[in-house]
């Protein structure tokens, strides 16, 4: 049985459809992400889970049980907010304490309880301060240390991280993860983030406009994006239309430049098809004159030329002109260093990286 | 509050330059709008303490403290400022929360009515609360049906004061982050919405101990010695008490408000005046 299940949730907000029927099923202890652009409805789906909104349609369950009109506060469901929701006349431990002295613990208890979650998150020597003597990143620890000690049935995150600078969002994030394995709590973590989406989940759900679009494990939604908005969400990704000509072959453009691709899809020979090609999955090199490029297409490579490169680190970026039409590659940078805005290319595209989808 | 934490490091900013270089103009400036209030009340005090002439002492003091009708008329203003407070806070705390959290596109309405008794006269009001109050005799005939006015009386200021105290933190947020881990609609407005909006209640409560000893007109009108009737009887018939009285009464108002501050320092903890640089 799911630890959580929405069952076809619909919300409407005035003329606005922020849910069109939303189903999904939470394991427990598994740490599921809604992962979508700004405005898809995620932290509206989060709200429903939560008990802040109510659905105008469906169902929620937690362990099998209908709990959509339980009211927030007898949810046990701990939240995570963007920011600012700790409770500004209370240390971090009596912030942490709070949900427990709710449940009536006694003082005692509650206070050791609340002293071991801050430890956990990293604030041990930290209780008694306040919330506006910590910092941005800490104030989030004692949040989730709140959210946690009340051992929730769920833990709902919204966004915890994108107050954040970059490189404590990087170090929390990978700390919320273990500590959530760690407990096993069973958790909802929304953000629009896809890098951060595919580093934590244990399975990712992609939503644009109200509907899941494809839910997986982040391998799979990387590397076998079912739809086209999943494959452009998800990491960069080269879309190329096309008809197929035989199994492994496509033809590109309305010049039908061939391409090979993977065999394995179930389309037939004719159908229109997009091909998706992942920037890593393209090798370049480089070429001294129009002749090289010309006898490396007798090979079987294509010919192109850089038109513009960005320096990513251990990689680089080229916007490439080709045979096939613009397209974007990820190089080593060491290889990079010699390229210039013009310089002539030769290029492979391996049909292993590549991906078919109905084109329509 | 936000707008106290901004006022607070605005200056000091600025301050660093002219505690250097104190400008000949702010000093002037400083030095005017202190002697505005300062010159009138030593001018009182003085008149007060004249006991013939060229001679002073505490004469006219000590008449004030033995008429009985001063002590009487202090402490009904003063009972009445008490009641006032607790009605007006039991009333409009919730109701500016609830606003806050559940309805808020219906603040500029709320900002609206509040204003409303800035608007009416006092003599409207008498006249159409008592039409109102006509309900219950027994409340007309007391001197309760005071408070339950100057509630109304007071409305603009209380309200204005908690809503700006909402405005400054975070009212939704949290009141969801209280919910999730299990806490009541009560709860929260006592133990997180309230000890967070401290300030304000103070404030509003000053306002209305400063509106309540103040008052003249409904209570002369329903015909009851608050303090403001008996300093306004006092002006016109014994000029030296009056002076003695103006200053008596202005002690007593800063030892009241002094009072107020004193308890809900020992009852509410921390004060949180920087909530605004947290955001
Ligand atoms: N209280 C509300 N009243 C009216 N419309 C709302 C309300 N809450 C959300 N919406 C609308 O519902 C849609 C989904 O909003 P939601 O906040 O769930 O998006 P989101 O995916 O969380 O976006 P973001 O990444 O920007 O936080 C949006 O079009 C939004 O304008
Ligand atoms: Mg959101």
């Amino acid at each position: 049985m799911a630890a959580l299940e929405l069952r076809g949730v619909r919300k409407q907000f005035g003329e606005v459809v922020a849910l069109r029927g939303l189903s999904l099923e939470v394991a427990s202890g598994e740490l599921v992400s809604l992962l979508g652009p700004s405005g898809c409805g995620k932290t509206t789906a989060l709200r429903i889970i939560a008990g802040f909104e109510h659905p105008d349609g469906g169902e929620l369950l937690v362990e099998g049980r209908d709990v959509t009109r339980i009211p927030a506060n007898r949810r046990n469901m701990g939240m995570v907010f963007q920011a600012y929701s700790l409770f500004p006349n209370m240390t971090a431990r009596e912030n942490v304490e709070f949900g427990l002295k709710v449940r009536g613990q006694d003082r005692a208890r509650r206070q050791r309880r609340a002293d071991e979650l801050l430890e956990l998150v990293g604030l041990g020597g930290r209780a008694g301060r306040y919330p506006n003597e910590l910092s941005g990143g800490q104030q989030q620890r004692v949040a989730l240390a709140r959210a946690l000690a009340i051992e929730p049935a769920v833990l709902l995150l919204d966004e915890p991280l994108s107050a954040l600078d970059a490189k404590v969002r990087l170090q929390l994030r990978q700390e919320i993860r273990d500590l959530q394995k760690r407990l096993g709590t069973t958790t909802v973590y929304v953000t629009h983030d896809q890098e951060e989406a595919l580093s934590i989940s244990d399975r990712v759900a992609v939503m644009s406009e109200g509907v899941l679009e494809q839910v997986g494990r982040p391998a799979e939604i990387y590397r076998d994006p079912r739809t086209p908005f999943v494959a452009e969400f998800v990491g960069t990704m080269n879309r190329l239309e096309g008809k197929l000509a035989g199994p492994t072959s496509v033809l590109v453009g309305e010049a039908g430049v061939p391409l090979t691709v993977q065999a394995g899809h179930e389309r037939a020979p004719g159908e229109a098809v997009l091909v998706l090609i992942r920037p890593e999955s393209i090798a370049v090199e480089e070429a001294a004159s129009a002749a090289e490029v010309d006898s490396a297409r007798a090979r079987g490579s294509l010919g192109g030329r850089v038109l513009a490169f960005t320096f990513l680190g251990p990689v680089t970026r080229l916007v490439l002109d080709t045979d096939l039409g613009p397209l974007v590659a990820d190089v080593p940078s060491i290889q990079a260093l010699t390229y210039a805005s013009g310089t002539l290319v030769s290029l492979r595209v391996d049909p292993a990286g590549t991906h078919l989808l109905g084109a329509g | 509050m936000a707008a106290v934490s901004v006022a607070a490091t605005a200056p000091s900013a600025r301050g660093a330059r002219s505690r250097r270089r104190p400008s000949v103009w702010a000093v002037f400036w400083l030095v005017l709008g202190a002697l505005y209030f300062l010159v009138p009340l030593y001018s009182v005090a003085q008149f007060s303490l004249e006991v013939g002439p060229g001679r002073y002492g505490f004469h006219w003091y000590a008449q004030i403290f033995a008429d009985p009708q001063f002590s009487s008329s202090f402490l009904l203003s003063l009972r009445l400022a008490l009641e006032t407070m607790a009605i007006s806070m039991v009333l409009m705390v919730p109701t500016v929360y609830w606003v806050h959290l559940k309805i808020p596109r219906l603040r500029p309405t709320m900002d609206m009515i509040a204003i409303l008794p800035f608007v009416v006269p006092p003599v409207a009001l008498v006249v159409g609360l008592s039409g109102v109050f006509d309900v219950f005799p027994a409340l007309l005939s007391s001197s309760q049906i005071l408070a339950l006015m100057y509630v109304i009386l007071a409305l603009p200021f209380t309200y204005r004061s908690l809503d700006a105290g909402m405005r400054a933190i975070d009212v939704k947020t949290l009141t969801e982050a209280a919910q999730s881990v299990g806490s009541s609609w009560w709860r929260t407005l006592l133990f997180v919405i309230v000890p967070n909006v401290r300030s304000a209640m103070l404030g509003a409560m000053f306002l209305t101990l400063a509106i309540v000893m103040g008052e003249y007109t409904i209570s002369s009108l329903l015909l009851y010695n608050t303090f403001a009737v008996y300093i306004y009887y006092i002006g016109n018939t014994e000029a030296y008490q009056a002076a003695a009285l103006a200053i008596i009464s202005f002690l007593l108002t800063w030892v009241a408000m002094g009072g107020i501050f004193l308890v809900s320092r020992f009852t509410g903890g921390r004060q949180q005046v920087q909530i605004g640089a947290t955001r």
